[in-house]
Parts: structure tokens; C-alpha cells; sequence
């Protein structure tokens, strides 16, 4: 009775799917949201980091419910994100906000960028008191050696390499323009990363950089600003953008910081945060400038480490299944062939040749997305698709002829013969393709800290803004280890879920 | 007259070859027929075509007097259910067996009782019961198919082709891919399992041999057309034409030697 019981091994397929459903479930449940916080952004990059959490203390002081979505992408992706509500708060530039969002030429004044903002409904405090401007820099010996003083002074060096932000590079009032204003002709010019720049310009793989004028880096590297003896770049004071719909006593504890960081002060809290690799004590530093510890407000790295391994699991473990419950039955609809298959592979296949951080871009202005765990999980569902949907079809084809054919004979309904003969047949190419679906999406997952949806990402990218190796590895090591590990537990998966009789 | 199954008219054309002209055949209850001919001429089609795995392009298949075939429209109103319920009164082997990897020799035989949900017990006895007429040891049916030799697979498809007790059962050269030993030992089995069950039987072979051993009725198929049909005297002595001479002819030729 038992050893015919015993025999129902096409019972291992269903228990697959309750492999899956259990732990996303609990996943699920932990990630409760609390009541509705005020919520500060900031761009991905350090002064923004620190304005953004003295923005999130002056609030939590004021006994405000506030959380700090750090380093979440440029101007463009903040600004979206101020204006469909999915942030109140940021801090902005007022050049930026005359060049980038308001799409000016001319220089506006300080009333006339108020009154624009407040047609979106969006208030901006009174300048906080520094003028963060671009800036051209170079290292101050190599200045030097060759007698430049002013940018005009580059006209007569056309073979210097410039080493510029992607931003700077496309911004109206950035690299083009200041050519042709300059007419400068420079014959190399490359495209880099901000926090590697100031590293090659270290090593001498460029030679110039932009940098903004409050960058602790400028004095930290023994670089010299290049003169804008011209007044090429426009004012950019730092100031708060904010919701009008924000509560009172939220505006007001952000009106607190008005006027109250001037350039010098910026640099220091600027180099606070880059030594110390912790922006919440850098901000510290402004309410109380004298503390010496201020270890209350870091978190302790095993804990931040839970943090991120969590959300991480949370983005993969989540993708991953909406990848499993909807590419399996595209699957096996797609290995019925005719022109609905054909559709359905060409689909996840031109998902797939999308790149992840593009994928991501494209979702961000869509409604339902924005900057959100949500959308960080939408993409990496849609690229976990292909791999499911395409082996789910392959292994379903692979099928011997004769097999189905037996299996029809035998009088088995289709819904019996799917269940018991088709998908336990196939389950070695199916948890095949999850498995890969797997380790993608785990490596991938890094990538939603772009947009603020946190994850191992998260260090990776502020190590990389702070070019500190050490912070970049806190992410990269337990991202490797996860998926190594998430690997080996499906080798365990298919000893348990693929029948013995295709092992043999 | 007691036919169980009857051929009225069969026609089936693909695009290449295989294909049934115009196809009258009836299989006798409690008989063994037996159809023969050169590969490629359409005799398995007529086997995928009583199993409804092929539908005729024309034509009638008849079932126990009921019309099992029918033309679009009402093949759909009738539903796929319809087809099932005749698929579980025939049994059905084909050459390799065709059985399922994933499934131990048991779990092949008894999947269509279980998804019937017939009763443990029933399903032990007659399992018990077909090793022994099978001559399956049962120490082996926890075994997949790839731990099993041909001739083993092949008693395991017989097995799972009896279990539900078919009226007719379907065999597609199920011993084409066996050595010449095992391939007499399952002949004499075969011949033993028929007389005892009076098993109404339908055999697709090449081999005259086996054709004329195990068959009560033998039909010459050649390029999709019956050529004649009669016991092997019949073929031999009254040849309906010079094809039948050729081809009893061409399988005599080692006994000539």
C-alpha cells in the first residue's frame, strides 16, 4: 500500500511551487510599511548626502516622521519624483534648477525661479548660504609645471585630457557650451564617473576635471580650481526644494536651515563625510559642532549589513517569483509554437537585450513606477523572464513524440497529462532556467539602489561616490557570496525536485 | 458478424508518405489480426487512427457500433472527453514502449487507474496479477524504464496497455527493437497472454513470421491500400497479386538458404 503510495512522484513538480510561494510570502509580509513619512531624496553624490540627512535631522528634531532615500540618480529623476509626490523634499542648485528644470538660457533671479517653482506647486527656502558652482580642476603641480592660471589659459594646451562627468558633459550649461564660449578645442575628452575622476587625475590618466567649487576633494588632493575668468558658470546656491503640500511644521523646521552653511562649513562637512564614510555624523557635525563621538546616529555594520542583505533578498526573492508564476505558463505556451509562441520568446528576448540600468530608466517616468522598490522589482521580474520562459518551452519540446503520443492513448486529460508527464519531463531544463533567472537577478538586484530601492547596492555606490574600496566591497562580497550561495541551493533544488528516473 | 472495430472508407493523406486510400477493415472480437507490409505503407496509420491520435480525412471509424470519429464541427461539441473514455477501452504499445523515464515501472502501469482513481487494493491485485501473466518479475516494478532491459520495458507496456482490461488492444511492432532470443520469448508470451484473455488484438508488423505465429487474420497492406487478407495459406496459395508472392517471397528467402 505505502510502496504504491510512494510512486506518486509527479507530486516533487507541485512541491516546487510551494518552495517558492513560502519564503517570497513571508518576505512579503516583513516588509510592512509604516505610516506615511515625509521623505528627503538627494542626487548621488556626497554634499547631496549631506544636505540630505541635515534636512532629515532638522525634521526628526522637530518630531517629524521623516526616512532619507539616499543618492537616487541625477536632477531629472529627482525632480520627477518631487513633482509626482514620490519625494517631498531634495536639495537643489539654483543654476540647476534655472538651466535643467526650467529650461532657460538666461540667468533668472531669485524671485523670478520662486515664482516658476510655484506654478508645479513646489516651494524653494532662501539659499542656505554657499555657491557650489562648477568648476574646472587640475592638479596644482601639473597646473603649475605648465603656467595655467584661468581656463582661458587651456586654449593654448589642446592636448590635455579631460576626464568629465557624464552629467557635465550633456548639461546646457556645461561641457558644449563652455567650449564654444571658451573656444577651447580640446582633442581628448572622456566620460567618467565622478569619484573615479579625481582617482585617474591622481594618476595622471587625465588632467582636467570638473568638480564642484565646495568639493573637499579640491584641498583633501592638492588640486587648484581653474579661474572662470570669463563668468561662464552661472550661480548655483544650494537651497531646498519641497512640496507645497508639505505640513506646516514640516516647512518650517526646513526654513531653519536658511542661510546657515556657508562655503567653508560645506567643505568641512563635505570632508567629514568622506573620512568618517558616514553622512549622518557629517551632518551631526552641523548641529553640534563640537561632539566628538557621534556613534548614535551610524549604524553598526552588522546591522546595516542585515539591512541590505534583506532588501536585497527581498528585490531578487520577490522578481524571481513573479519571473517563476508568470514565465512558466508563457513557457508552456509558448512550446505549443505557432505565431503566439513566436511572439511571446521574441517578447522576453528583446526584454533581455535591454540593458538593466536603461531598463530601469524607462520604468522610472512610467505612473505606476517612479523611484521605487517597486519598479527595482519590476525590472528585475522582467529580466528573470527569458530564461524561465525560454528552457520551460525547450524542455516541453524535447519531449519525445512518442511520449506525448503514449500519453494521449493512455486517455489522460490534458490538465492530467500536463502535471504528470510534461512538466516532471521537463523540470531539469525548467529549474534549469530559474536557476539562472536566480544568479542574474541577485547580481542585478545591485543595480536598484540607483533609484533608491537599497540592497547590497546601496555601499556600492556611495563607496564608489566616496572612491573608497573598502565601502564598495561591503557590497560587492556579500553580493558575490549570495550568488554562490543561491547557486548551490539550487543544485540542492534539483536533486530533490528533478524525478530520479532522469537522473539515472 | 462481431466486429469491434470497424474501418469504413478510411482516407488520410499527408503531406509525404503514410497515407490510407479509401481503407475498409474490421477487427474481430476475440481475434488476433495482424497488418503487414513494407514500411511506409500506411500500417501504423491505421493503429494512430482507431486511437484518435490522427483523425481520417474522410471516411467512418466505428467502435463497438458507435461512430468515434466525426467531422470538425461536431468532434468540438463532442469534446475532447468524448475520445478519452474510448481511448481507456483500447490498450496501446508501440516499439520502444514508450514509457515515461520519470515514472517507476509501477508508476507507469498503474497511472491511468490512479488518475481514474480506482481503489488501492483493486489496483495491487491486478498488478500482482499481471507480472504473472506477463511473466514480470515483481521485485523489479519499483525500477525506472532506463534500469530495465528491452524486453523488460516492453512486458511493462504490455502491462500498462492491460491494466484498465481493454476490449482491444493496439500493438505497434512492439517487438521491432529486440534481439532475436528475447523477441521469440515475448512471441510465445504474447501468443499464451492472447488465448488466455481472448484478447481482441490488433498487431502491426513486418516479419511474416511473427505474423503468421500469432495471427488469426493476416492483412497485406501495401502503399496505403489493402492488398489481400486471409491466413497465410490464403496469401501463399490464392495471391491476389504478384506483389504478395514478392513480398511472402522476400521473408522466405532464409529458409531458401
Amino acid at each position: 500500500m505505502n510502496r504504491i503510495r510512494k510512486a506518486g512522484k509527479q507530486e516533487n513538480f507541485r512541491r516546487l511551487l510551494l518552495f517558492f510561494c513560502v519564503p517570497a510570502f513571508l518576505i512579503f509580509s516583513s516588509g510592512s510599511l509604516p505610516a506615511k513619512p515625509v521623505v528627503v531624496g538627494s542626487k548621488k553624490f556626497t554634499e547631496s548626502y549631506v544636505l540630505g540627512e541635515i534636512a532629515k535631522r532638522s525634521l526628526s528634531d522637530a518630531g517629524i516622521p521623516v526616512e532619507h532615500r539616499q543618492g537616487m540618480g541625477g536632477t531629472i529623476i529627482l525632480w520627477e519624483a518631487l513633482r509626482s509626490g514620490q519625494i517631498d523634499i531634495y536639495p537643489e542648485y539654483t543654476g540647476t534648477i534655472t538651466q535643467e528644470i526650467l529650461k532657460r538660457s538666461d540667468e533668472l533671479t531669485f524671485e523670478q525661479i520662486a515664482n516658476e517653482l510655484g506654478k508645479a506647486g513646489i516651494g524653494m527656502t532662501v539659499p542656505l548660504g554657499f555657491n557650489n558652482t562648477y568648476a574646472l580642476v587640475m592638479l596644482r603641480n601639473r597646473a603649475e609645471k605648465l603656467g595655467l592660471r584661468t581656463i582661458t589659459d587651456l586654449k593654448n594646451h589642446p592636448e590635455l585630457k579631460f576626464g568629465l562627468t557624464h552629467e557635465f558633459l550633456d548639461r546646457q550649461d556645461g561641457w558644449r557650451p563652455l567650449t564654444q564660449y571658451y573656444q577651447l578645442n580640446p582633442k581628448n575628452v572622456i566620460g567618467i564617473d565622478h569619484a573615479l575622476g579625481y582617482a585617474a587625475l591622481a594618476k595622471g590618466s587625465i588632467d582636467v576635471k570638473d568638480a564642484y567649487s565646495t568639493d573637499a576633494k579640491i584641498s583633501e588632493n592638492d588640486l587648484v580650481v581653474l579661474e572662470d575668468d570669463r563668468q561662464f558658470f552661472p550661480q548655483y546656491k544650494a537651497v531646498f526644494l519641497f512640496r507645497f503640500a508639505l505640513p506646516e511644521p514640516a516647512i518650517s523646521a526646513l526654513r531653519k536651515l536658511e542661510g546657515t552653511i556657508d562655503e567653508a562649513k560645506m567643505v568641512r562637512l563635505n570632508a567629514k563625510a568622506e573620512r568618517t564614510k558616514n553622512y549622518a555624523r557629517a551632518a551631526s557635525l552641523y548641529f553640534a559642532p563640537d561632539a566628538r563621538s557621534t556613534s548614535a546616529f551610524g549604524e553598526t555594520f552588522p546591522h546595516k549589513l542585515a539591512r541590505w542583505t534583506t532588501r536585497h533578498l527581498e528585490l531578487a526573492g520577490l522578481s524571481l517569483l513573479l519571473s517563476v508564476l508568470v514565465g512558466i505558463p508563457l513557457g508552456i505556451w509558448a512550446s505549443r509554437g505557432g505565431a503566439i509562441g513566436h511572439v511571446i520568446l521574441g517578447f522576453a528576448g528583446i526584454v533581455q537585450t535591454i540593458p538593466s540600468l536603461a531598463l530601469l530608466a524607462l520604468l522610472v517616468p512610467l505612473p505606476f513606477f517612479g523611484i521605487s522598490v517597486r519598479t527595482a522589482i519590476t525590472a528585475l521580474f522582467l529580466y528573470g523572464l527569458l530564461p524561465i520562459v525560454r528552457n520551460t518551452a525547450t524542455g516541453l519540446q524535447d519531449i519525445p513524440r512518442a511520449l506525448r503520443e503514449s500519453a494521449i492513448a493512455l486517455g489522460l486529460s490534458p490538465a492530467a497529462r500536463l502535471w504528470q508527464i510534461h512538466l516532471p519531463m521537463a523540470s531539469r531544463s525548467i529549474l534549469a532556467g530559474i536557476k539562472t533567472s536566480a544568479v542574474i537577478n541577485v547580481g542585478t538586484a545591485t543595480l536598484a539602489a540607483l533609484i533608491g530601492a537599497g540592497g547590497l547596492g546601496e555601499p556600492i555606490l556611495s563607496g564608489l561616490n566616496l572612491n573608497d574600496h573598502a565601502t564598495i566591497l561591503q557590497g560587492a562580497i556579500p553580493a558575490a557570496v549570495l550568488a554562490l550561495l543561491v547557486q548551490s541551493l539550487f543544485d540542492l533544488f534539483d536533486r530533490v525536485l528533478i524525478p530520479k528516473g532522469l537522473r539515472l | 458478424m462481431s466486429s469491434l472495430v470497424q474501418l469504413v472508407g478510411v482516407s488520410k493523406t499527408f503531406g509525404d508518405a503514410a497515407a490510407v486510400h479509401a481503407i475498409d477493415l474490421s477487427v474481430e472480437r476475440g481475434k488476433t489480426t495482424v497488418l503487414i507490409g513494407p514500411s511506409g505503407c500506411g500500417k501504423s496509420t491505421l493503429l494512430r487512427l482507431i486511437i484518435g491520435l490522427i483523425q481520417p480525412d474522410s471516411g467512418e471509424i466505428i467502435f463497438d457500433g458507435a461512430k468515434i470519429n466525426a467531422d470538425k464541427p461536431a468532434r468540438r461539441s463532442l469534446g475532447g472527453g468524448a475520445i478519452d473514455i474510448v481511448r481507456r477501452r483500447v490498450g496501446y504499445v508501440i516499439q520502444e514502449g514508450g514509457l515515461f523515464p520519470h515514472l517507476t515501472a509501477r508508476g507507469n502501469i498503474l497511472l491511468m487507474a490512479r488518475h481514474l482513481g480506482r481503489a488501492e487494493n483493486e489496483m495491487r491485485a491486478r498488478l500482482s496479477e499481471l507480472c504473472v501473466l506477463t511473466r514480470f518479475p515483481e521485485n523489479l516494478l519499483g525500477r525506472y524504464p532506463l534500469e530495465l532491459s528491452g524486453g523488460q520495458r516492453q512486458r511493462v507496456s504490455l502491462m500498462r496497455a492491460l491494466m484498465l482490461s481493454p476490449e482491444l488492444l493496439l500493438l505497434d511492432e512492439p517487438l521491432g527493437a529486440l534481439d532475436p532470443l528475447v523477441r521469440a520469448a515475448l512471441q510465445k508470451d504474447l501468443k499464451e497472454i492472447f488465448a488466455r484473455l481472448q484478447q481482441t488484438a490488433l498487431l502491426v508488423t513486418h516479419d511474416l513470421a511473427e505474423a503468421a505465429y500469432l495471427g488469426d487474420e493476416i492483412v497485406l497492406v501495401n502503399e496505403g491500400r489493402i492488398v489481400q487478407q486471409g491466413s497465410l495459406a490464403d496469401l501463399r496459395e490464392k495471391p491476389a497479386s504478384p506483389f504478395v508472392t514478392e513480398f511472402i517471397n522476400a521473408q522466405r528467402s532464409l529458409a531458401v538458404l
